[in-house]
Protein backbone atom coordinates (compact mmCIF):
# COMPACT_ATOMS: atom_id res chain seq x y z
CA UNK A 1 0.00 0.00 0.00
CA UNK A 2 2.88 2.36 0.82
CA UNK A 3 3.88 2.53 -2.80
CA UNK A 4 0.50 4.07 -3.72
CA UNK A 5 0.75 6.70 -1.02
CA UNK A 6 3.09 9.19 -2.65
CA UNK A 7 0.41 10.35 -5.02
CA UNK A 8 -2.51 10.19 -2.61
CA UNK A 9 -1.17 13.23 -0.78
CA UNK A 10 -0.98 15.19 -4.02
CA UNK A 11 -4.46 14.11 -5.04
CA UNK A 12 -5.95 15.36 -1.78
CA UNK A 13 -4.08 18.63 -2.13
CA UNK A 14 -5.42 19.11 -5.64
CA UNK A 15 -8.97 18.56 -4.50
CA UNK A 16 -8.85 21.46 -2.10
CA UNK A 17 -6.62 23.98 -3.85
CA UNK A 18 -7.37 26.69 -6.39
CA UNK A 19 -6.40 26.17 -10.03
CA UNK A 20 -2.78 26.92 -10.83
CA UNK A 21 -3.71 28.69 -14.04
CA UNK A 22 -4.83 32.28 -14.47
CA UNK A 23 -8.43 32.79 -15.52
CA UNK A 24 -7.59 34.57 -18.75
CA UNK A 25 -9.24 36.70 -20.26
CA UNK A 26 -11.02 37.70 -17.03
CA UNK A 27 -7.72 38.13 -15.25
CA UNK A 28 -5.03 39.75 -17.36
CA UNK A 29 -1.48 38.64 -16.98
CA UNK A 30 1.00 41.18 -15.74
CA UNK A 31 4.26 41.19 -17.58
CA UNK A 32 7.57 41.85 -15.87
CA UNK A 33 9.11 45.13 -16.97
CA UNK A 34 11.90 43.38 -18.87
CA UNK A 35 9.54 41.43 -21.10
CA UNK A 36 10.57 41.77 -24.70
CA UNK A 37 7.20 42.38 -26.30
CA UNK A 38 7.67 44.77 -29.17
CA UNK A 39 10.07 47.42 -30.45
CA UNK A 40 9.16 51.05 -29.83
CA UNK A 41 10.72 54.10 -31.40
CA UNK A 42 11.17 57.56 -30.00
CA UNK A 43 10.82 59.24 -33.35
CA UNK A 44 12.04 62.66 -32.27
CA UNK A 45 15.52 61.33 -31.64
CA UNK A 46 15.90 59.14 -34.68
CA UNK A 47 18.44 60.41 -37.20
CA UNK A 48 17.50 57.93 -39.92
CA UNK A 49 21.03 56.51 -39.92
CA UNK A 50 19.79 53.03 -40.86
CA UNK A 51 21.95 51.22 -38.33
CA UNK A 52 18.92 49.32 -37.04
CA UNK A 53 17.94 48.27 -40.54
CA UNK A 54 21.42 46.91 -41.28
CA UNK A 55 21.79 45.04 -38.01
CA UNK A 56 18.36 43.41 -37.72
CA UNK A 57 18.93 39.65 -38.21
CA UNK A 58 15.60 38.87 -39.90
CA UNK A 59 15.51 42.21 -41.76
CA UNK A 60 12.31 43.48 -40.17
CA UNK A 61 13.15 47.19 -40.19
CA UNK A 62 13.19 49.50 -43.15
CA UNK A 63 14.55 53.03 -42.90
CA UNK A 64 13.72 55.31 -45.77
CA UNK A 65 15.94 58.39 -45.70
CA UNK A 66 14.31 60.08 -48.66
CA UNK A 67 10.76 59.48 -47.50
CA UNK A 68 11.78 60.07 -43.84
CA UNK A 69 9.99 57.03 -42.50
CA UNK A 70 10.96 54.26 -40.14
CA UNK A 71 9.02 51.07 -40.76
CA UNK A 72 8.92 47.78 -38.93
CA UNK A 73 7.25 44.57 -39.93
CA UNK A 74 6.28 43.31 -36.51
CA UNK A 75 5.52 39.86 -37.84
CA UNK A 76 9.13 39.46 -38.95
CA UNK A 77 10.66 40.89 -35.78
CA UNK A 78 11.91 38.19 -33.44
CA UNK A 79 12.36 40.53 -30.44
CA UNK A 80 16.08 39.89 -30.23
CA UNK A 81 16.93 43.44 -29.21
CA UNK A 82 19.95 43.78 -31.46
CA UNK A 83 18.59 46.97 -33.10
CA UNK A 84 18.13 48.52 -29.65
CA UNK A 85 21.72 47.76 -28.82
CA UNK A 86 23.02 49.12 -32.13
CA UNK A 87 21.03 52.34 -32.39
CA UNK A 88 23.54 55.19 -31.94
CA UNK A 89 20.89 57.60 -30.59
CA UNK A 90 19.33 55.03 -28.23
CA UNK A 91 15.91 55.92 -29.53
CA UNK A 92 14.72 52.33 -29.83
CA UNK A 93 13.47 50.29 -26.91
CA UNK A 94 11.77 46.96 -26.32
CA UNK A 95 8.69 47.18 -24.16
CA UNK A 96 6.15 44.65 -22.86
CA UNK A 97 3.01 43.98 -24.83
CA UNK A 98 2.98 41.54 -27.69
CA UNK A 99 2.02 42.21 -31.26
CA UNK A 100 -1.70 41.67 -31.59
CA UNK A 101 -2.82 39.05 -34.04
CA UNK A 102 -4.50 40.28 -37.17
CA UNK A 103 -5.91 39.09 -40.47
CA UNK A 104 -3.08 40.58 -42.48
CA UNK A 105 0.54 41.48 -41.94
CA UNK A 106 0.56 45.23 -41.69
CA UNK A 107 3.73 47.22 -41.33
CA UNK A 108 3.97 49.79 -38.59
CA UNK A 109 5.43 52.98 -39.92
CA UNK A 110 6.30 56.34 -38.37
CA UNK A 111 7.25 59.62 -40.00
CA UNK A 112 10.48 60.84 -38.53
CA UNK A 113 10.71 64.63 -38.16
CA UNK A 114 14.52 64.62 -38.46
CA UNK A 115 16.01 67.34 -40.71
CA UNK A 116 19.23 66.16 -42.32
CA UNK A 117 22.02 68.76 -42.14
CA UNK A 118 22.55 70.80 -45.30
CA UNK A 119 25.21 69.34 -47.57
CA UNK A 120 27.26 72.51 -46.99
CA UNK A 121 27.62 71.67 -43.30
CA UNK A 122 30.31 69.08 -43.83
CA UNK A 123 29.85 65.85 -41.88
CA UNK A 124 32.43 66.62 -39.28
CA UNK A 125 33.26 64.72 -36.11
CA UNK A 126 31.75 61.23 -35.92
CA UNK A 127 29.59 62.09 -32.97
CA UNK A 128 27.78 59.46 -31.00
CA UNK A 129 28.85 56.60 -33.26
CA UNK A 130 29.24 54.04 -30.54
CA UNK A 131 29.26 51.01 -32.75
CA UNK A 132 32.08 50.28 -35.17
CA UNK A 133 31.03 51.05 -38.71
CA UNK A 134 29.77 47.88 -40.27
CA UNK A 135 30.06 48.82 -43.88
CA UNK A 136 31.76 51.74 -45.56
CA UNK A 137 29.17 54.48 -45.89
CA UNK A 138 31.10 57.69 -46.23
CA UNK A 139 28.27 59.92 -47.42
CA UNK A 140 26.05 59.18 -44.46
CA UNK A 141 28.12 59.79 -41.39
CA UNK A 142 25.95 60.38 -38.32
CA UNK A 143 24.95 63.96 -37.99
CA UNK A 144 26.53 66.21 -35.36
CA UNK A 145 24.65 66.02 -32.11
CA UNK A 146 21.93 68.58 -31.68
CA UNK B 1 10.33 -18.03 -34.74
CA UNK B 2 7.54 -15.48 -34.62
CA UNK B 3 6.27 -13.47 -37.49
CA UNK B 4 8.54 -10.63 -38.59
CA UNK B 5 7.23 -7.29 -39.70
CA UNK B 6 8.48 -3.76 -40.11
CA UNK B 7 6.53 -0.99 -38.48
CA UNK B 8 7.23 2.62 -39.43
CA UNK B 9 7.30 4.82 -36.33
CA UNK B 10 7.03 8.55 -36.96
CA UNK B 11 7.78 11.11 -38.30
CA UNK B 12 4.32 12.08 -37.06
CA UNK B 13 3.65 10.36 -33.78
CA UNK B 14 1.37 11.40 -30.94
CA UNK B 15 3.93 10.91 -28.19
CA UNK B 16 6.59 13.02 -29.82
CA UNK B 17 5.63 16.21 -31.57
CA UNK B 18 8.95 16.32 -33.35
CA UNK B 19 9.70 14.42 -36.54
CA UNK B 20 12.01 11.47 -36.21
CA UNK B 21 11.41 8.32 -38.16
CA UNK B 22 12.26 4.84 -36.97
CA UNK B 23 11.82 1.64 -38.89
CA UNK B 24 11.11 -0.96 -36.23
CA UNK B 25 11.81 -4.56 -37.13
CA UNK B 26 9.44 -6.58 -34.98
CA UNK B 27 9.15 -10.23 -34.19
CA UNK B 28 5.68 -10.50 -32.75
CA UNK B 29 5.74 -7.78 -30.08
CA UNK B 30 9.49 -7.71 -29.65
CA UNK B 31 11.66 -5.11 -31.35
CA UNK B 32 14.66 -6.72 -33.04
CA UNK B 33 16.17 -3.61 -34.50
CA UNK B 34 15.42 0.05 -35.03
CA UNK B 35 16.69 1.98 -38.01
CA UNK B 36 16.49 5.73 -37.48
CA UNK B 37 16.28 8.34 -40.19
CA UNK B 38 16.41 12.06 -39.64
CA UNK B 39 16.44 15.12 -41.87
CA UNK B 40 12.79 16.14 -41.92
CA UNK B 41 13.39 19.62 -40.58
CA UNK B 42 16.88 20.48 -41.66
CA UNK B 43 17.30 24.25 -41.49
CA UNK B 44 20.71 24.85 -43.01
CA UNK B 45 22.43 26.55 -40.09
CA UNK B 46 25.86 26.39 -41.69
CA UNK B 47 24.92 28.17 -44.85
CA UNK B 48 23.35 30.94 -42.78
CA UNK B 49 26.85 31.90 -41.66
CA UNK B 50 27.42 33.27 -45.15
CA UNK B 51 24.43 35.59 -44.81
CA UNK B 52 24.44 36.72 -41.19
CA UNK B 53 27.50 38.31 -39.68
CA UNK B 54 29.13 36.84 -36.62
CA UNK B 55 27.27 39.14 -34.23
CA UNK B 56 23.88 38.34 -35.70
CA UNK B 57 24.73 34.65 -35.50
CA UNK B 58 24.44 34.86 -31.70
CA UNK B 59 20.70 35.25 -32.19
CA UNK B 60 20.59 32.53 -34.80
CA UNK B 61 22.58 30.14 -32.59
CA UNK B 62 20.20 30.46 -29.67
CA UNK B 63 17.33 29.55 -31.95
CA UNK B 64 18.81 26.13 -32.67
CA UNK B 65 16.66 24.79 -29.87
CA UNK B 66 13.76 26.08 -27.86
CA UNK B 67 14.76 24.34 -24.64
CA UNK B 68 18.53 24.64 -24.49
CA UNK B 69 18.43 28.00 -26.25
CA UNK B 70 20.46 29.69 -23.55
CA UNK B 71 23.35 27.30 -23.81
CA UNK B 72 23.43 27.30 -27.59
CA UNK B 73 23.85 31.05 -27.54
CA UNK B 74 26.41 30.81 -24.79
CA UNK B 75 28.40 28.04 -26.50
CA UNK B 76 28.62 30.09 -29.66
CA UNK B 77 29.67 33.21 -27.76
CA UNK B 78 32.29 31.22 -25.84
CA UNK B 79 33.76 29.96 -29.12
CA UNK B 80 33.96 33.49 -30.51
CA UNK B 81 35.41 34.80 -27.24
CA UNK B 82 38.05 32.10 -27.48
CA UNK B 83 38.92 33.07 -31.06
CA UNK B 84 39.02 36.80 -30.29
CA UNK B 85 40.87 36.38 -26.98
CA UNK B 86 38.23 38.18 -24.98
CA UNK B 87 38.30 37.93 -21.21
CA UNK B 88 34.72 37.73 -19.97
CA UNK B 89 34.11 39.60 -16.68
CA UNK B 90 33.57 37.33 -13.70
CA UNK B 91 30.07 38.54 -12.96
CA UNK B 92 29.02 37.64 -16.48
CA UNK B 93 30.46 34.16 -16.00
CA UNK B 94 28.44 33.73 -12.82
CA UNK B 95 25.29 35.04 -14.44
CA UNK B 96 25.81 32.59 -17.28
CA UNK B 97 26.20 29.78 -14.76
CA UNK B 98 22.96 30.74 -13.05
CA UNK B 99 21.03 30.95 -16.30
CA UNK B 100 22.54 27.64 -17.44
CA UNK B 101 21.33 25.93 -14.31
CA UNK B 102 17.91 27.51 -14.60
CA UNK B 103 17.80 26.10 -18.13
CA UNK B 104 18.71 22.69 -16.79
CA UNK B 105 15.98 22.94 -14.17
CA UNK B 106 13.26 23.81 -16.63
CA UNK B 107 14.48 21.30 -19.19
CA UNK B 108 14.49 18.44 -16.70
CA UNK B 109 11.07 19.39 -15.36
CA UNK B 110 9.80 19.48 -18.91
CA UNK B 111 11.29 16.07 -19.54
CA UNK B 112 9.72 14.63 -16.39
CA UNK B 113 6.37 15.91 -17.62
CA UNK B 114 6.85 14.38 -21.05
CA UNK B 115 7.91 11.11 -19.49
CA UNK B 116 4.78 11.05 -17.33
CA UNK B 117 2.75 11.84 -20.43
CA UNK B 118 4.58 9.05 -22.26
CA UNK B 119 3.45 6.42 -19.81
CA UNK B 120 0.02 7.93 -19.47
CA UNK B 121 0.17 9.60 -16.05
CA UNK B 122 -1.50 12.85 -17.05
CA UNK B 123 -1.77 14.52 -13.67
CA UNK B 124 1.92 14.00 -12.99
CA UNK B 125 2.63 15.61 -16.34
CA UNK B 126 0.56 18.65 -15.35
CA UNK B 127 2.33 18.94 -12.02
CA UNK B 128 5.80 18.82 -13.55
CA UNK B 129 4.87 21.53 -15.98
CA UNK B 130 3.23 23.64 -13.32
CA UNK B 131 6.53 23.66 -11.46
CA UNK B 132 8.42 24.45 -14.64
CA UNK B 133 6.22 27.47 -15.22
CA UNK B 134 7.75 29.27 -12.25
CA UNK B 135 11.22 28.85 -13.69
CA UNK B 136 9.98 30.34 -16.95
CA UNK B 137 8.57 33.28 -14.99
CA UNK B 138 12.00 33.80 -13.46
CA UNK B 139 13.51 33.76 -16.91
CA UNK B 140 11.02 36.31 -18.09
CA UNK B 141 11.71 38.57 -15.14
CA UNK B 142 15.47 38.39 -15.63
CA UNK B 143 15.93 38.22 -19.39
CA UNK B 144 12.65 39.37 -20.86
CA UNK B 145 11.99 36.11 -22.66
CA UNK B 146 10.47 32.82 -21.63
CA UNK B 147 11.99 30.64 -24.30
CA UNK B 148 14.52 32.69 -26.23
CA UNK B 149 16.55 34.84 -23.91
CA UNK B 150 18.81 36.99 -26.10
CA UNK B 151 21.03 37.98 -23.20
CA UNK B 152 24.31 36.57 -24.45
CA UNK B 153 26.70 38.63 -26.43
CA UNK B 154 30.27 38.11 -27.47
CA UNK B 155 32.19 39.37 -24.45
CA UNK B 156 29.64 38.76 -21.71
CA UNK B 157 25.94 39.19 -21.10
CA UNK B 158 23.60 42.05 -21.94
CA UNK B 159 21.46 42.17 -18.83
CA UNK B 160 22.46 42.09 -15.23
CA UNK B 161 20.45 40.47 -12.49
CA UNK B 162 20.52 42.85 -9.52
CA UNK B 163 21.45 41.21 -6.24
CA UNK B 164 17.96 41.50 -4.78
CA UNK B 165 16.53 39.77 -7.83
CA UNK B 166 19.03 36.94 -7.30
CA UNK B 167 18.06 36.70 -3.63
CA UNK B 168 14.41 36.56 -4.61
CA UNK B 169 15.12 33.76 -7.08
CA UNK B 170 16.91 31.76 -4.41
CA UNK B 171 13.96 32.26 -2.08
CA UNK B 172 11.56 31.07 -4.77
CA UNK B 173 13.75 28.07 -5.50
CA UNK B 174 13.80 27.21 -1.81
CA UNK B 175 10.03 27.20 -1.85
CA UNK B 176 9.90 25.14 -5.00
CA UNK B 177 12.44 22.64 -3.81
CA UNK B 178 9.97 21.11 -1.40
CA UNK B 179 7.27 20.89 -4.00
CA UNK B 180 9.67 19.40 -6.52
CA UNK B 181 10.73 16.86 -3.94
CA UNK B 182 7.11 15.83 -3.45
CA UNK B 183 6.46 15.49 -7.15
CA UNK B 184 9.71 13.73 -7.99
CA UNK B 185 9.24 11.27 -5.15
CA UNK B 186 6.23 10.01 -7.10
CA UNK B 187 8.48 9.30 -10.08
CA UNK B 188 10.92 7.47 -7.88
CA UNK B 189 8.55 5.57 -5.60
CA UNK B 190 5.20 5.11 -7.25
CA UNK B 191 4.37 1.55 -8.14
CA UNK B 192 2.86 2.32 -11.55
CA UNK B 193 5.75 4.53 -12.59
CA UNK B 194 8.29 1.96 -11.53
CA UNK B 195 6.53 -0.78 -13.43
CA UNK B 196 7.11 1.18 -16.62
CA UNK B 197 10.70 2.21 -15.98
CA UNK B 198 12.59 -0.41 -14.02
CA UNK B 199 14.64 -2.78 -16.19
CA UNK B 200 13.31 -1.22 -19.37
CA UNK B 201 15.84 -0.18 -22.00
CA UNK B 202 19.10 -1.38 -20.54
CA UNK B 203 22.19 0.44 -21.75
CA UNK B 204 25.33 -0.91 -20.10
CA UNK B 205 28.28 1.34 -19.41
CA UNK B 206 30.31 -0.45 -22.06
CA UNK B 207 27.62 0.05 -24.66
CA UNK B 208 27.18 3.66 -23.66
CA UNK B 209 30.86 4.31 -24.34
CA UNK B 210 30.89 2.25 -27.52
CA UNK B 211 27.86 4.09 -28.85
CA UNK B 212 29.18 7.47 -27.75
CA UNK B 213 26.24 8.42 -25.54
CA UNK B 214 26.33 11.76 -23.73
CA UNK B 215 24.80 13.47 -20.73
CA UNK B 216 22.27 11.82 -18.42
CA UNK B 217 22.10 8.85 -20.79
CA UNK B 218 25.79 8.18 -20.16
CA UNK B 219 25.65 8.98 -16.46
CA UNK B 220 22.71 6.63 -15.95
CA UNK B 221 24.99 3.87 -17.20
CA UNK B 222 27.42 4.59 -14.42
CA UNK B 223 29.94 6.60 -16.45
CA UNK B 224 31.12 9.75 -14.76
CA UNK B 225 31.24 12.37 -17.50
CA UNK B 226 30.10 15.95 -17.23
CA UNK B 227 31.48 18.84 -19.25
CA UNK B 228 30.76 21.23 -16.41
CA UNK B 229 33.72 19.66 -14.65
CA UNK B 230 35.92 21.28 -17.34
CA UNK B 231 35.21 24.50 -15.51
CA UNK B 232 33.78 26.78 -18.19
CA UNK B 233 31.80 29.85 -17.09
CA UNK B 234 32.02 29.87 -13.27
CA UNK B 235 31.80 26.12 -12.73
CA UNK B 236 35.40 25.97 -11.56
CA UNK B 237 34.38 27.86 -8.42
CA UNK B 238 31.32 25.74 -7.74
CA UNK B 239 31.42 22.62 -5.66
CA UNK B 240 29.38 19.78 -7.10
CA UNK B 241 29.55 16.04 -7.63
CA UNK B 242 28.61 14.42 -10.92
CA UNK B 243 25.44 12.40 -10.43
CA UNK B 244 25.60 8.87 -11.78
CA UNK B 245 23.57 5.73 -11.38
CA UNK B 246 24.55 2.12 -11.91
CA UNK B 247 21.12 0.78 -12.74
CA UNK B 248 21.52 1.39 -16.51
CA UNK B 249 17.76 1.35 -17.19
CA UNK B 250 15.07 3.97 -17.80
CA UNK B 251 14.56 4.35 -14.08
CA UNK B 252 18.23 5.27 -13.73
CA UNK B 253 17.87 8.01 -16.35
CA UNK B 254 14.92 9.37 -14.44
CA UNK B 255 16.86 9.17 -11.20
CA UNK B 256 19.90 10.98 -12.63
CA UNK B 257 17.80 13.82 -14.01
CA UNK B 258 15.91 14.20 -10.76
CA UNK B 259 19.22 14.30 -8.91
CA UNK B 260 20.40 17.01 -11.28
CA UNK B 261 17.33 19.12 -10.57
CA UNK B 262 18.32 19.41 -6.92
CA UNK B 263 21.95 19.81 -7.87
CA UNK B 264 21.05 22.74 -10.13
CA UNK B 265 19.20 24.44 -7.30
CA UNK B 266 22.26 23.98 -5.14
CA UNK B 267 24.58 25.35 -7.84
CA UNK B 268 22.40 28.43 -8.21
CA UNK B 269 22.57 28.97 -4.44
CA UNK B 270 26.34 28.69 -4.46
CA UNK B 271 26.66 30.98 -7.46
CA UNK B 272 24.43 33.63 -5.90
CA UNK B 273 26.48 33.48 -2.72
CA UNK B 274 29.76 33.92 -4.60
CA UNK B 275 28.82 36.31 -7.39
CA UNK B 276 31.28 39.24 -7.58
CA UNK B 277 30.39 42.82 -8.47
CA UNK B 278 32.12 43.52 -11.75
CA UNK B 279 31.19 44.66 -15.20
CA UNK B 280 28.93 42.34 -17.15
CA UNK B 281 30.48 42.65 -20.58
CA UNK B 282 33.61 43.83 -22.30
CA UNK B 283 33.70 45.72 -25.52
CA UNK B 284 34.81 43.55 -28.41
CA UNK B 285 36.31 45.13 -31.48
CA UNK B 286 37.75 43.78 -34.68
CA UNK B 287 36.95 40.72 -36.70
CA UNK B 288 37.46 37.13 -35.55
CA UNK B 289 40.24 35.16 -37.15
CA UNK B 290 40.98 31.62 -36.04
CA UNK B 291 39.35 28.45 -34.96
CA UNK B 292 37.86 27.18 -31.75
CA UNK B 293 36.17 24.14 -30.28
CA UNK B 294 33.91 24.48 -27.26
CA UNK B 295 32.07 21.82 -25.33
CA UNK B 296 29.31 22.62 -22.87
CA UNK B 297 27.04 20.41 -20.81
CA UNK B 298 23.47 20.99 -21.83
CA UNK B 299 20.55 19.45 -19.96
CA UNK B 300 20.54 16.69 -22.55
CA UNK B 301 24.28 16.16 -22.59
CA UNK B 302 27.40 17.45 -24.17
CA UNK B 303 27.07 19.89 -27.03
CA UNK B 304 30.00 20.61 -29.27
CA UNK B 305 30.66 23.81 -31.21
CA UNK B 306 33.25 24.26 -33.87
CA UNK B 307 33.70 27.75 -35.23
CA UNK B 308 36.23 28.82 -37.83
CA UNK B 309 36.56 32.47 -38.74
CA UNK B 310 38.58 34.02 -41.52
CA UNK B 311 39.03 37.65 -40.49
CA UNK B 312 35.87 38.90 -42.20
CA UNK B 313 32.50 39.41 -40.59
CA UNK B 314 31.19 36.15 -42.04
CA UNK B 315 32.32 32.89 -40.49
CA UNK B 316 33.86 30.08 -42.49
CA UNK B 317 32.33 27.27 -40.53
CA UNK B 318 29.93 26.86 -37.65
CA UNK B 319 29.25 23.29 -36.75
CA UNK B 320 27.17 22.17 -33.80
CA UNK B 321 26.92 18.59 -32.60
CA UNK B 322 23.91 18.47 -30.32
CA UNK B 323 23.38 15.90 -27.56
CA UNK B 324 20.37 14.23 -29.15
CA UNK B 325 22.38 13.50 -32.27
CA UNK B 326 25.00 11.76 -30.13
CA UNK B 327 22.36 9.80 -28.27
CA UNK B 328 20.59 8.32 -31.29
CA UNK B 329 23.01 5.36 -31.59
CA UNK B 330 22.47 4.66 -27.89
CA UNK B 331 18.72 4.83 -28.48
CA UNK B 332 18.86 2.16 -31.17
CA UNK B 333 20.77 0.01 -28.71
CA UNK B 334 18.17 0.37 -25.97
CA UNK B 335 15.40 -0.40 -28.46
CA UNK B 336 16.90 -3.77 -29.38
CA UNK B 337 14.93 -6.44 -27.60
CA UNK B 338 12.37 -4.14 -26.00
CA UNK B 339 8.62 -4.55 -26.19
CA UNK B 340 6.82 -2.64 -28.90
CA UNK B 341 4.75 -0.78 -26.30
CA UNK B 342 7.90 0.58 -24.66
CA UNK B 343 9.22 2.25 -27.81
CA UNK B 344 7.67 5.70 -27.17
CA UNK B 345 8.95 5.65 -23.62
CA UNK B 346 12.45 4.68 -24.68
CA UNK B 347 12.55 7.37 -27.32
CA UNK B 348 11.61 9.78 -24.56
CA UNK B 349 14.31 8.62 -22.18
CA UNK B 350 17.07 10.09 -24.34
CA UNK B 351 15.24 13.42 -23.95
CA UNK B 352 15.07 13.86 -27.70
CA UNK B 353 15.19 17.23 -29.35
CA UNK B 354 14.96 16.56 -33.03
CA UNK B 355 15.02 20.20 -34.05
CA UNK B 356 18.40 20.50 -32.34
CA UNK B 357 19.62 17.42 -34.09
CA UNK B 358 18.90 18.74 -37.54
CA UNK B 359 20.05 22.34 -37.13
S1 LIG C 1 19.44 53.10 -35.57
FE1 LIG C 1 18.22 54.47 -34.30
S2 LIG C 1 18.68 56.50 -35.11
FE2 LIG C 1 19.36 55.04 -36.66
S3 LIG C 1 17.61 54.85 -38.02
FE3 LIG C 1 17.43 53.22 -36.52
S4 LIG C 1 16.14 54.09 -34.93
FE4 LIG C 1 16.85 55.80 -36.15
S1 LIG D 1 14.30 43.30 -32.05
FE1 LIG D 1 15.63 42.11 -33.40
S2 LIG D 1 14.27 41.30 -34.94
FE2 LIG D 1 13.15 42.94 -33.93
S3 LIG D 1 13.54 44.73 -35.17
FE3 LIG D 1 15.10 44.71 -33.57
S4 LIG D 1 16.84 43.64 -34.48
FE4 LIG D 1 15.06 43.21 -35.77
Amino acid sequence: MGQFLPFTKQVLKNLFSAPATTQYPFVAREYPERTRGHVDIDKDNCILCGMCMRSCPPGAINVDRAGKTWTINRFDCVQCGYCVEKCPKKCLSITPGYQEPGPEKVNYSVDVPYEPPKPAAKPAAPAGAAAPAQAAKPAEAPAPQA
Amino acid sequence: MGKRSIVPYGPQHPVLPEPIHLDLVLEDEKVLAAIPSIGFIHRGLESLTSKKDFNEMVYVAERICGICSYMHGMGYCMALEDIMNVEVPRRAEFLRTIWCEMSRLHSHLLWLGLLADGFGFESLFMHSWRLRERILDMFEASTGGRVIFSVNTIGGVLKDMPNDMLKDFVRQLDEMEKEIRDTTSIFLNDYTVKSRLVDVGILTGEDAIRRGAVGPMMRASGINVDMRKNGYAAYNEIDFEVITSNKCDSYARCEVRIGEIFQSIDIIRQAVAKIPDTEINTKVTGMPNGESIIRVEQPRGEAFYHVRANGTKFLDRFRVRTPTFANIPALTQTLQGCQYGDVPLLVLTIDPCISCTER
